[in-house]
């Protein structure tokens, strides 16, 4: 881990309409992390991921990435930049097929690596590429997911940003989906990750942050948080 | 049967080559009746029309009730430069570059739409689009000087199906390479889903931005082609009607698909000429067409589906 964080989240206060989501909130995630965001619903980790890939503005605070601030730039330059959210929700494109799904993601590439890409993704994951010509919304609930990695894969994002990849998944499933983030890590990925999940979360994690309506309530390395008895009562079952 | 690559694209060429050349011999030769001549002309308008609202409608999502707003400020455009500007010798070589700066007109049109698209979508975008199509009929309708609700008349018949079947021609290779180039992927990505094509670096604004510029642009050079067949329009052509029909083509022959587009155009036309004889119930057929379509087949015939001639090369992970 270098020192000067890949991603610097300071004092950011984020807003709908009158009411704070997100009051106050620092982080940092260094080259190489996986740091995840844990927290109950509407503690405000969404918002946080939206407003670092600009869906949503900042009210207050900056965000830096990479040392440059991100606040002045539009959603799509963002992107360009390094930076994949794969959306709540996933985000998939119904009507178009694996591949073009695949290729999509790749909009705002013009290296020539995108074929190679494409094929390793289509590697990592063997159901996609045995499903390369159906369309989006014909896969499963677990093959969208890993659609929607691969996508993120695809746009070479420095910083991967992940919200709730275990949403509505078989447990087999999850196991696989947090594999690969861990394999995708070790190829040298750094990973925001967003999760309700805690027990898996801080299985994968290096650090977690502690989300608590709107507000860091804890954080530190996740082996240390795994073992703290406010966040085992609360988030771990006892 | 495979055809390789190769093969396909001269093959391509030739039925285009082919289809002008006979669009020029056969009614010069006097074996096609003026009659299905006119209609085939009609055809051709209404497939171009039928592509450039697909790029909006199908491949984009948006729902632009607006169309014949576009064709009518492409029909008036070129129909006075013809008549105000060009001497008469010159008209048969120019006509070309007319239908184009109609096109550009209905283009620059165009941004009166694109614009509001960036803030809003869906059923707002729709009342934009619909406000727009009777702006356009009622300011044409109060300037005199282009005749008001008389029309505006005088242009020599410079439409022919030659020029017709160009157009299509050049419409269906244009629009082809826009939807599948990486910028149509972009027009479909924000059909799809706005947001996530945001999030993998689509700039939507842009990308909505030439979307409706280019579709107003073949609108507007249908319109040209239009005017130049009828030799006459009024405000009234390019009515919220007018509009209706281009829907009924769009959403009969399949949102998102070239094929459909045409296949669209030409079951539709086919249709109103054969039911010509009802007389004013005519116009009852359209709008009913498209309620029965929306409950029954939403989609269209070809919806999202294209002929195997129109896709894209076969993509492999391999490339």
């Amino acid at each position: 881990m270098s020192n000067i964080p890949l991603l610097a989240v300071t004092d950011l206060w984020i807003a709908y309409e009158r009411i704070n989501a997100v009051r106050g909130v620092s982080f940092a995630v260094g080259e190489g992390e996986i740091v995840t965001l844990i927290g109950a619903n509407g503690a405000g980790k969404t918002t946080i991921l939206r407003a670092i890939s600009g869906l949503l503005p900042a009210a207050r605070g900056s965000i830096t990435f990479a040392g440059e601030d991100l606040l002045r730039l539009p959603a799509h330059l963002r992107t360009q930049g390094g930076i994949a959210h794969v959306p709540e929700g996933r985000g998939i494109f119904g009507n178009l097929t694996v591949l073009e799904n695949l290729r999509l993601a790749a909009y705002a590439r013009t290296d020539a690596g995108i074929a190679h890409d494409l094929e390793e993704v289509l590697e990592l994951f063997p159901r996609l590429a045995e499903r390369r010509q159906q369309w989006g919304n014909t896969l499963s609930g677990g093959e969208q997911q890993m659609l929607a990695v691969g996508r993120a894969l695809m746009s070479r994002g420095r910083l991967l940003l992940l919200d709730e990849p275990s949403m509505g998944l078989a447990p087999m499933l999850v196991r696989e989906i947090f594999r690969v983030i861990q394999r995708l890590n070790r190829q040298g990925a750094t990973i925001l990750l967003v999760e309700q999940n805690a027990h898996l979360a801080l299985e994968v994690a290096h650090r977690a942050y502690i989300l608590e309506t709107g507000e860091i309530s804890l954080f530190g390395p996740s082996c240390e948080l795994k073992h703290h008895p406010r966040v085992r009562e609360a988030y771990l079952g006892g | 049967m495979v055809i390789s690559e190769k093969r396909k694209k001269l093959l391509t060429w030739l039925g285009a080559v082919l289809l002008l050349v006979l669009s020029w011999l056969l009614p010069a030769s006097g074996l096609l009746n003026p009659y299905v001549v006119q209609i085939l002309m009609y055809l051709g308008i209404n497939m171009i029309l039928t592509l450039s609202l697909n790029l909006v409608n199908g491949y984009m999502g948006e729902f632009s009730v607006g169309h014949a707003g576009f064709m009518g400020i492409g029909a008036y455009a070129a129909s006075i430069i013809t008549v105000w500007f060009l001497p008469r010798a010159w008209a048969f070589w120019t006509f070309p570059a007319v239908l184009v700066a109609g096109g550009l007109a209905a283009a620059v049109a165009g941004l009166v739409v694109a614009f509001p698209s960036f803030r809003t979508r869906g059923d707002y975008l729709a009342i934009v689009t619909l406000a727009f199509n009777m702006i356009v009929k009622s300011v044409l309708e109060n300037l005199e000087v282009v005749g008001g609700p008389r029309g505006f008349l005088g242009m020599p018949r410079l439409t022919n199906l030659f020029w017709v079947a160009a157009w299509v021609l050049i419409t269906v290779m244009v629009l082809r390479r826009l939807v599948y180039s990486n910028f149509g992927r972009g027009i479909t990505a924000i059909r799809e889903d706005e947001v996530a094509a945001n999030l993998t670096g689509v700039d939507t604004r842009r990308v909505k931005l030439y979307a409706f510029l280019v579709s107003a642009f073949f609108a507007g050079v249908a319109g040209g082609l239009f005017a130049h067949l009828l030799q006459f329009i009024n405000p009234r052509s390019f009515s919220i009607l007018k509009s209706t029909d281009m829907l009924v083509m769009v959403y009969l022959g399949g949102v998102g698909s070239l094929t459909g587009s045409l296949l669209g155009a030409t079951i539709f036309t086919l249709l109103m000429e054969v039911l010509r004889p009802l007389g004013l119930w005519r116009w009852v057929v359209g709008p009913l067409l498209l309620v029965l379509l929306m409950i029954f087949r939403p989609q269209g015939i070809m919806g999202f589906k294209e002929w195997k001639w129109f896709k894209e090369r076969a993509v492999s992970s391999e490339q």
